[in-house]
């Protein structure tokens, strides 16, 4: 049987091919250690890494000493909060984040309240958006940082990151943007944006897993950073370790070729997300999206089938496409997504949901396809929901008293 | 995660779905669950002048352990007396689908969907005297 076509592209992407053949030399013979000063071994593998800089830098109109290599987004927020956190205690401890930011940060912010940090979650609204009135008040004279994605990971949504920076600027105080799921598929400037931290993952844009980045602005204002892993003084002090060239190589190699294909491929993926939604929309009712499309990555599309747990629709549609759903049967908890909650999307809803990542080498068959089976599973599953049933009935779900165990 | 064969199974072939007359005096009907919860189940049983479940049908909102759970309930019912039907337990259940940890609320509530049923069926005979 052929392999489920993958659709799950905000989760992770392959490394492209490409990407991977410019890679491989650099874990065999090309194997040198990029600090050693010394040896031809050693300036082949700083070359490689500088080229990586400068190719990650002009993807986002930054300048190379401004990139900071890590291990991946989650390295960079936490280097990022507890980073920025530790160096600017004297100035101030508040910080403020979002409801709906990835775990790696609302952890991370988590643990600073627990070390004398004062921390505002930000409310988004029914549209995943936050509200800039709101953010704009929550400042005061002791906030040091303002940490918002870009993009998020389970709808898509994207902040307005330029009118953010220019709040944070009028204000004095830093910001942060996790661009995980937004780097290499939007328009990222940092200076136009005034960004002034930015975290970056490798393995969502067709680069390896392991391997992320975090950009440090340099200059007006120059930001500074506690480091958190300590050694050899690597990547300006603010993050030791050796270099690991190859997968540096692979992030550098993935992200220009996503910014080069940027143009054509964000068209494509609309136009297929834009058919993944018609499809389905117009062959079943009662399906909703979740969060805004008018501000969202293009290949990503987050909806809930009512009247259809997401666990059980994934169940159905495993053997042909592989997708990720806002439920959470399997947790204790049975907790669905805090991200479709933080947006007011009844729980039954978010108990519906499925989220489709449209990435680079998914083809129009690929959507046809997923669309048809969805519409099957959804059908029968339908079928037998006692939800279903009832609205067919005309029953006001909201008004039953359910005995919840 | 992956499922049990049994689990798929009756994912993929469920017994007994379809609602039954929900008014019929020997109609029982468990509605056992809440949306928001992430599974609601409905189970009926039809009980005959023996006292004997003849027929037991389902509907199931939730993944594919609830499903499967409710679907092997109303295979278990059928033919039992209301005595022997609550003598069903959700580890019976459990064991025969082979469901992990995280998924024994399923069976839990299978359990409670059974016994709501019968108890329902009761209520019934009894304003009937
Ligand atoms: C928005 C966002 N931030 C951070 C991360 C973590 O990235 P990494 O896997 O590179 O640590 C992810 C990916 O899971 C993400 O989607």
């Amino acid at each position: 049987m052929a392999r489920a076509i993958y659709m799950d592209n905000n989760a992770t992407t392959p490394v492209d091919p490409v990407v991977m053949d410019i890679m491989l030399p650099y874990f065999t013979e090309k194997f040198g250690n990029a600090a050693s000063r010394n040896h031809s071994y050693g300036w082949e593998a700083e070359e490689a890494v500088d080229i990586a800089r400068g190719q990650i830098a002009a993807a986002i109109n930054a300048d190379p000493k401004e990139i900071i290599f890590t291990s991946g987004a989650t390295e960079s927020n936490n280097l990022a909060l507890k980073g920025v956190a530790e160096m600017y205690r004297e100035k101030g401890n508040h910080i403020i984040t979002v409801q709906t930011e990835h775990k790696c940060v609302l952890d991370s912010a988590k643990y600073l309240e627990q070390h004398g940090c004062t921390v505002t979650y930000l409310p988004v609204q029914t549209d995943g958006l936050i509200d800039l009135a709101v953010l704009e008040a929550a400042i005061t004279p002791e906030t040091i940082l303002i940490s918002v994605m870009f993009a998020n990971n389970e709808i898509g949504v994207i902040q307005p990151i330029a009118q953010i920076g220019a709040i944070a600027r009028k204000h004095g105080v830093l910001l942060h943007t996790d661009a995980a799921q937004a780097f290499g598929k939007v328009l990222i400037d940092v200076l136009a944006q005034n960004i002034d931290l930015m975290s970056i993952s490798g393995h969502k844009l067709y680069g390896p897993k392991g391997i992320g980045a975090l950009y440090v602005r340099r200059k007006n204002p120059r930001v500074r950073l506690e480091a958190q892993q300590h050694g050899g003084g690597h990547e300006r002090g603010m993050r030791s370790g050796t270099l690991y060239v190859p997968l540096i190589v692979g992030l550098g190699a993935a992200a220009e070729r996503a910014v080069a294909e940027m143009p054509t491929e964000s068209v494509r993926t609309l136009q297929l997300r834009e058919r993944l939604y018609k499809n389905v929309t117009s062959r079943l009712p009662e399906v909703y999206v979740n969060g805004s499309l008018e501000h969202r990555l293009p290949g990503n599309l987050n909806i809930s089938f009512a009247f259809v747990e997401g666990e059980a629709l994934l169940m159905g549609l495993n053997d042909t496409v592989a997708l990720s759903s806002g439920s959470a049967c399997t947790s204790a908890s049975l907790e669905p997504s805090y991200v479709l909650k933080a947006l007011g999307v009844g729980d039954e809803l978010a108990h519906s949901s499925l989220r489709f990542g449209i990435g680079r080498f998914n083809t129009e068959a690929d959507v046809d396809r997923v669309s048809d089976k969805i519409v099957d599973v959804v059908t029968r599953l339908r079928e037998m929901s006692p939800l279903w049933e009832m609205h067919q009935e005309g029953v006001d779900l909201t008004k039953v008293q359910w005995v919840a165990h | 995660m992956p499922y049990s064969d049994k689990v798929i199974d009756h994912y993929n072939n469920p017994r007994n779905i379809g609602s039954l007359d929900k008014g019929d005096a020997s109609v029982g009907t468990g509605m056992v669950g809440a949306p928001e919860c992430g599974d609601v189940m409905k189970l009926q049983i039809r009980v005959n002048e023996l006292g004997i479940i003849e027929e037991a049908k389902f509907k199931t909102f939730g993944c594919g352990s609830a499903i499967a759970s409710s679907s092997l309930a109303t295979e278990y019912l059928k033919g039992r007396s209301l005595d022997e039907a609550l003598e069903i337990k959700n580890t019976d259940i459990v064991r025969e689908l082979s469901l992990p940890p995280v998924k024994i609320h399923c069976s839990v509530l299978a359990e409670d969907a059974i016994r709501a049923a019968i108890a329902d069926y009761q209520s019934k005979q009894e304003t009937a005297k």
